[in-house]
């Protein structure tokens, strides 16, 4: 009989993860479909790309600019060891384009931006504003959900190049102007090994899929958040912990494509 | 009630999670008439407007505004549906990122390609008539419960609809508030000439403006009539309601087990 419970179980939670997974698939799709209307109305996607894109860059510049310095100290002392500090650049930069912009980034916009998505749908929803839009015959998938979906799609390649950028100047700031590595082998360095396609390309499409997933899982959970406090919060949650996740186990597979045996 | 009617309610049943919440219902809405449908909270008022609205698929009969059976049309009649409708929601749901102003021309630039001048006179002339033209610049969270539902109002009726739903459109209010929207229910009803449908339990805040009511209970219409011939009914259940008396029909006690046997007393 316990065995049988425990079957029951399973067997509930993979239908219930299956039958989700199904929702937010149509939920992405439906996003897709009524995308049209807000690229003709492109100040819809502009507004949300103040309060998802611009709103995020102070923390964004904030924390590229520590990691880029704790990066320039790590790599110093690491690089010291075996007498190549010079290519300190090329370090700080690989990292940050590679790895530490991307995913540090999408993980900071889920925390901002995600999570504020999360909370103004779900008290949109709580609050019947959706029902109201729905009433009056506009389709809030149309008008709130898609120009929130492109705004962080475009933002988050954005970010993430910033975040780098800004990691770098940190590391230079540590690693050139504090500690005394030589200016010229940093950025020289730095050029000749960083190549436009295999890293920033690669980069910038993490970024993109990070963006495209994480303000996917913030605008689902907003909209199937239950209608109370509890609900809202709860949705919230959902979003930072999963969008997380989400982030670091993708990470894992896109870099396992992009630079196998490179 | 009389012929030409804008909205028509047939044997209408709705069952939800295998509880009945509409039993048979059978209402008419004559065009240009108030009618109220009042009951306890949980009697499937606002589950019946919602049906009205077509958010909800009846389990059996219909619902026909206009001609059209509501459950049978597809999202883009639906719509085309509601773009005659307006409906007032219990807390206004305004929406908050917008200012006051920018909520009442939100149908307009969603469904009209009328100039952005033409639609700063028409919201002007629609907050002109709830009275606050002057807090057209001010967001929602500036705003009182009652000039919300005002502005909310505003933005109900922005298109000029047909058929205008209010949601417990006295919920919350102080009594300046509540007369004052009572009388622009009525005002705009006939200004519009519309029909509008009022779901509340404000009993006598609704008797005072309404052309005809109904009562429900439980999921079925237990009483009707014009105001006038609810005030003078000898039904057990209208008079507790009319008169808002404590015990009745509607019980005061929740059902429990015995007084007696839950202080422990011996019989």
């Amino acid at each position: 009989m316990p065995v049988t419970n425990i079957l029951r179980t399973i067997g509930r939670r993979v239908v219930d993860a299956v039958w989700h997974i199904g929702v937010v698939t149509r939920f992405f799709f439906l996003t897709l479909i009524y995308s049209g209307s807000c690229f003709r109305r492109f100040h819809l996607i502009i507004k949300e790309l103040f309060s998802t894109g611009v709103m995020s860059l102070i923390i964004i510049i904030v924390a590229g600019l520590f990691v880029g310095m704790v990066l320039g100290l790590q790599g110093y002392e690491t690089l010291k060891r075996y007498g190549s500090e010079s290519a300190l650049g090329v370090m700080v930069a690989l990292s940050l384009v590679r790895e530490m912009g991307p995913v540090v980034a999408a993980l900071l916009f889920a925390s901002r931006a995600g999570s504020a998505m999360t909370a103004e749908i779900g008290l949109m929803k709580a609050t019947e504003q959706i029902s109201a839009m729905e009433m009056m015959a506009v389709n809030p998938i149309a008008r709130i959900v898609a120009p929130r979906f492109w705004a962080g799609v475009i933002s988050m390649p954005f970010l993430a190049a910033m975040f780098s950028a800004v990691g770098i100047f940190g590391g230079y700031l540590v690693g050139v102007v504090q500690i005394g590595v030589d200016e010229g082998s940093f950025w020289s360095q730095m050029q000749a090994a960083v190549d436009f396609r295999e890293d920033i390309m690669n980069g910038i499409i993490k970024s993109l899929v990070f963006g495209t997933v994480v303000t996917l899982i913030a605008l689902f959970e907003g909209f199937d958040a239950p209608p109370t406090a509890e609900g809202v919060s709860g949705a919230t949650t959902r979003t930072v912990v999963t969008s997380s996740l989400a982030i670091l186990m993708l990470d894992f597979v896109l870099t396992a494509i992009m630079f196998r045996g490179a | 009630m009389s012929l030409n009617p804008l909205v028509e309610i047939r044997d209408l049943n709705f069952t939800y999670d295998k509880r009945p919440v509409l039993q048979g219902i059978n209402m008419t809405f004559p065009k240009g008439k108030l009618v109220a449908i009042m009951g306890l909270s949980g009697c499937g008022k606002t589950t019946l407007l919602r049906h009205i609205g077509g958010a909800l698929k009846p389990t059996r009969g219909y619902v026909q505004m206009d001609g059209q059976v509501m459950h049978e049309l597809d999202q883009d009649g639906l719509y085309a549906m509601r773009r005659k409708m307006g409906m007032l929601f219990q807390f206004g749901a305004l929406f908050t990122d917008m200012s006051v102003y920018d909520n009442v021309a939100f149908q307009m630039r969603e469904h009209t390609e009328l100039p952005e001048e033409i639609i700063h006179d028409l919201v002007i002339m629609k907050l002109h008539a709830v009275g606050l033209r002057g807090a057209q610049h001010m967001m929602p969270s500036e705003l009182s419960g009652g000039m919300a539902r005002r502005v909310a109002l505003a933005r109900t009726v922005a298109l000029d609809p047909m058929l205008i739903m209010y949601d417990e459109p006295f919920a919350g209010l102080d009594p300046i508030s509540l007369t004052v929207i009572g009388d622009l229910i009525r005002r705009l009803n006939d200004a519009l000439g519309a029909t509008s449908i009022i779901v509340t339990h404000d009993i006598q805040e609704s008797l005072k403006i309404v052309d005809y009511v109904y009562f429900m209970a439980n999921g079925v219409i237990v009483a009707e009539g014009t105001p006038d011939e609810l005030r003078a009914s000898d039904k057990d259940f209208v008079r507790q309601f009319v008169h808002g008396e404590m015990d009745g029909p509607v019980p005061f006690h929740y059902p429990g087990v015995d007084y007696r046997q839950d202080l422990n007393l011996r019989a």
